[in-house]
């Protein structure tokens, strides 16, 4: 009897810090997220991508659909950390920021199916092939940050 | 009505409250295996809620259903915690809480490599009652789940469990082998089991508009599991097998739904079991408990 008081406690214990959250952001009242200060580091991984994999060519260049569904995976995956529109925030950083906007497709993808487990993002090898590809699509045509959501200049 | 079914309903409140209240869930990427696992760990922060049920036949005794409640968090991009909640219902006998697992599984290699090991330790503190059959073990046969409800709880049941999980990903496939061995802490040998699954999305491509019936959406596969006896006598005698096709459905919504039929593949397996799941994932969890607690806004 106690184990199943305890497991109540559990359930309730979620839903507190669960639901909680959630209404008070559908009343406006959560703050709007900070600006995420730049840091030329967070990019360092991707400078290690091997020879072979920077070269691979995005075999869905050419789909027309790509850049849309690809939108729709980052929507679902990726924006939770990086923002709904990539900018960045405190738990990752920005996809617009010229590291990422200038790496090559096969750079993106490498980076996406190997993850940069130490620093939380997570293995992508989970979405099949042809998606990493449709989400490196988007990426590359969020092309550069407009000026006022631009990362801070280089130190 | 018993407290365990109460629980489970109210487990099952909170869930369909979570989909209404909880704002841009993301879309869970869900394996659709129920025994076998592979080596994607939950997102670092996510919530994973989960309800599954095995309902048995059983020859010679009363048929049984077995639920489980799982909470799956991930704790880092490496590391992945579970809590689980077993219980069962016999029918003609009674419905019963059966005990509490705990479940953690480590990302070895820190890049995708062509096989991921995944290292994983349970502790499992239940009542010889339990029958949820996450996993074959050992010389587990059906004739042990003959012994009613009120006599099978009097055994008390610390046991840890170690797995090594080899999982591969080709051309839109995963693969995935599961070697096990479990110890009671009482004075029991080492039990060894297996589990091996494959699937597949039914599409790899995603669609270019939000959509809950897109191939996409659906991952099918088998999966195969059984107990491969103990440090005294290893070996496939006195064992059960089962083979399981699998098949989940990934929401937009960010629910998970999966079910697996199970045929028993020698005399000593169930002939039949039946598996369904449901899970829903909630993003961001662990900023939210940060929020609570004064964490950083």
């Amino acid at each position: 009897m106690r184990a199943v008081a305890a497991a109540l406690a559990i359930c309730a214990f979620f839903i507190a810090v669960t639901v909680v959250p959630g209404q008070s952001s559908d009343s406006g009242k959560r703050p709007a997220p900070a600006v995420p200060k730049y840091d030329p580091g967070s990019y360092a991984e991707l400078q290690k991508a091997p020879e072979k994999a920077r070269n691979r060519p995005n075999p869905l260049q050419s789909d027309p659909d790509a850049v849309a569904a690809g939108g729709i995976l980052f929507e679902q995956h990726c924006a939770e950390c990086h923002g709904k529109f990539a900018a960045g925030s405190r738990k990752a950083p920005s996809l617009l920021a010229p590291e990422v906007q200038s790496a090559t497709p096969g750079t993106l993808f490498w980076l996406l199916t190997n993850g940069v487990v130490r620093k939380k993002m997570p293995v992508w090898s989970k979405l099949p092939e042809p998606q990493r590809w449709q989400l490196v699509r988007y990426i590359k045509s969020l092309g550069s940050a407009p000026a006022a959501e631009s990362p801070a200049p280089k130190p | 009505m018993s407290s365990f079914c109460r629980l489970v309903l109210v487990c099952l409140f909170f869930l369909f409250a979570l989909s209404v209240f909880t704002p841009a869930p993301a879309v869970a990427q869900e394996n659709p295996y129920f025994v076998a696992y592979d080596h994607y760990l939950e997102e670092p922060g996510n919530l994973e809620i989960e309800y599954f049920s095995t309902f048995g036949t059983q020859r010679g005794g009363n048929d049984f259903h077995a639920f489980w409640a799982e909470f799956e968090y991930g704790a880092t991009a490496w590391w992945t915690t579970e809590f689980y909640l077993d219980g069962q219902t016999t029918f003609n006998e009674s419905t019963i809480f059966t005990g509490f697992r705990w479940e953690n599984r480590f990302r070895v290699l820190k890049r995708e490599h062509f096989i991921n090991p995944i290292f994983y330790f349970e502790y499992e503190n239940k009542d010889g009652a339990d029958k949820i059959l996450k996993e074959g073990e050992g010389h587990d046969v059906e004739s042990d789940f003959l012994v009613s409800n009120a006599e099978a709880r009097r055994d008390h049941i610390h046991e840890i469990e170690l797995k090594l999980i080899l999982s591969s990903t080709f051309k839109g496939w995963n693969f995935t082998e599961n070697t096990l061995a479990a110890k009671d802490l009482s004075n029991s040998p080492w039990e060894f089991g297996y589990a091996l699954g494959a699937s597949r999305p039914l599409a790899l491509k995603a669609a270019a508009k939000r959509c809950t019936f897109c191939r996409q959406n659906f991952i099918g596969g088998v999966e195969m599991y059984g107990g491969l006896g103990d440090r005294h006598s290893f070996g496939l005698h006195d064992t059960s097998h089962y083979l399981a096709p699998v098949l989940g459905w990934n929401l937009p919504s960010g629910w998970t739904l999966r079910i697996s039929p199970n045929f028993g593949l020698n005399d000593n397996s169930h002939r039949f079991l039946m598996r369904w799941g449901v899970s829903r994932e909630i993003t961001g969890f662990g900023s939210m408990v940060s929020r609570l607690f004064g964490g950083r806004k």
